[in-house]
């Protein structure tokens, strides 16, 4: 298992679109800290930086490298190997550099600049971020045979989670707007891992007292180490179920 | 050694291989006839477990492959159509498979020495010719001394050399006790090297018998014009 990690991480990091999205993440870490007088208004401009390039860039980095190695798939499965190792490596292989992408372009500006609990919060929640949609992708990828119809469906999902997803809260939360609501949203967050991310960063920072009524119950909530664990726990799972999804479905994919 | 019992396969509507048994021993050299579509390679690909049977079940010596995926140590596999990681050189191929598979006895390199690899090893495998692809396939499946060889389509793309060559290696390889299984439209290259047929249609087995008993059978001696017989006179058999 170890040797198709080596080979996988290998083959990316000579891609050059791990590099480049490493660099932008660097230029635009520490532009972001440097506008910005206050470095923590910083943390909060890259937040909304990070919540849309990450998940973007690892669902449809993942799905497209998952594609193009359908060759090297091929060759190793008709190795003497068991397909959970090879697919688990490729998932380690994709999370792995990605993570080490991120880490390198936004984990050293935060922590030259913000090294603090909602810095190191932030850092956790990127490399957690790019692991899901690596599984997500992977899914999307072993569900649909058809290249172009598995990235635009990686695509439609980055669409759904970052912005639709939202879309449809405000929705529910107008059409019901009579109801005490606030309680449930906390339950809707867990549905998707960016908002996930976001209140549990945003709660973090000073500007979470002007988020109301709603703001107060998440404070309750996410603000309690009980909540931060279970928010984990939660984030945790969307790595775990995907993959373990994905999995079962490659045990069983003809070649 | 290999052993397939009521195997069916079904791709949506297309029913691949229905109901197929056979029974493969060391020492043969099988080879496997079919018009194209006549589910060949789906049963080669089930053997190997890169398809997955919906009914039915094969056998490694002995062993269920669902849930013994090391009996693939034991057989080397040449492909129809190689297809390889495009940025990777020949010589990181050939390294990445030796590393993979761990072999602890010698590693049979003749082949790599016969088709002139060694000069081409730094070339990119995306650069390669279908022909060189296939030699470095041909490779792959003999280089660690496998029990049971499977081809599919070996000649295909070989020049004349190179087919001859990869022909003697069979030969030497069968004589050494080995089981190949062997699929070729090129049915006058089987002649010197089979030993038993395989004949499918619409992915049933239609007959599984030794080559002396087909040319009794059909009473000529060439496999092709064997071949042709039953193919013209199919209901006959």
């Amino acid at each position: 298992m170890k040797k198709i990690i080596k080979y996988v991480m290998a083959d990316i990091l000579r891609n050059r679109i791990v590099l480049v999205y490493l660099l932008f993440l660097l230029v635009a870490s520490f532009s972001v800290f440097s506008l910005e007088d206050n470095s923590s208004k910083g943390l909060l401009s890259l937040l909304n930086i990070i919540l849309l390039i990450v998940p973007l860039i690892s669902i449809i980095f993942s799905t497209i490298y998952v594609y193009n190695s359908a060759e090297f798939i091929e060759l190793l499965v008709s190795q003497p190997l068991k397909r959970k190792s090879i697919w688990i490596s490729l998932f380690i292989g994709l999370a792995g550099s990605l993570s080490i992408a991120f880490f390198i372009g936004v984990g050293i500006p935060v922590l030259l600049y913000e090294a603090n609990m909602v810095g190191f919060l932030m850092i956790g929640v990127g490399i957690l971020l790019s692991i899901i949609f690596v599984a997500i992708a992977m899914l999307a990828a072993v569900k649909t045979r058809d290249k172009a119809k598995g990235i635009g469906m990686a695509i439609l999902l980055w669409v759904y989670f970052s912005i639709l997803f939202d879309g449809l809260v405000l929705f529910l939360l107008f059409q019901f707007a009579d109801y005490p609501l606030e309680k449930a949203m906390v339950g809707v967050s867990a549905l998707n891992p960016i908002d996930l991310s976001r209140i549990l960063i945003l709660l973090q920072l000073d500007v979470s007292a002007m988020m109301g009524y709603t703001g107060a119950i998440f404070k309750d909530f996410f603000g309690t180490t009980t909540g931060m664990l279970i928010s984990l726990l939660v984030l945790l799972t969307w790595v775990s179920l995907p993959v373990w999804l994905s999995v079962r479905n490659f045990n069983r994919k003809d070649l | 050694m290999i052993l397939a019992n009521n195997v069916s396969k079904k791709f949506g509507k297309l029913q691949a291989l229905q109901n197929v048994s056979v029974t493969c021993n060391k020492g043969e050299c099988i080879a496997l006839i079919g018009p194209n579509g006549s589910g060949k390679t789906t049963l080669i690909k089930s053997i190997l477990g890169m398809v997955v049977p919906d009914s039915g079940f094969i056998t490694f010596n002995g062993n269920n492959i669902l849930h013994h995926w090391q009996y693939r140590s034991e057989i080397g596999y040449m492909p129809q159509i190689g297809r390889y990681p495009d940025n990777m050189r020949i010589v990181d191929v050939l390294n990445m498979m030796k590393d993979i598979r761990q072999h602890k006895s010698a590693i049979d390199e003749e082949l790599v020495a016969a088709f002139g690899l060694e000069e081409l090893k730094q070339k990119r495998m995306r650069t390669l010719s279908g022909g060189t692809r296939q030699k470095v396939s041909a490779c792959l499946a003999f280089l660690f001394d496998p029990q049971v060889l499977i081809l599919d389509e070996p000649t295909a793309g070989l020049d004349p050399v190179s087919s001859e060559i990869l022909k003697e290696k069979i030969i030497r390889e069968k004589q050494k006790g080995k089981l190949v299984l062997v699929t070729s439209h090129v049915l006058s290259e089987l002649d010197d090297l089979v030993t038993q047929v395989i004949y499918m249609q619409d992915g049933e087995l239609r007959f599984h018998k030794t080559i002396e008993a087909l040319r009794e059978d059909t009473g000529q001696e060439k496999l092709s014009k064997a071949i042709a017989h039953v193919m013209l006179n199919a209901s006959t058999i």
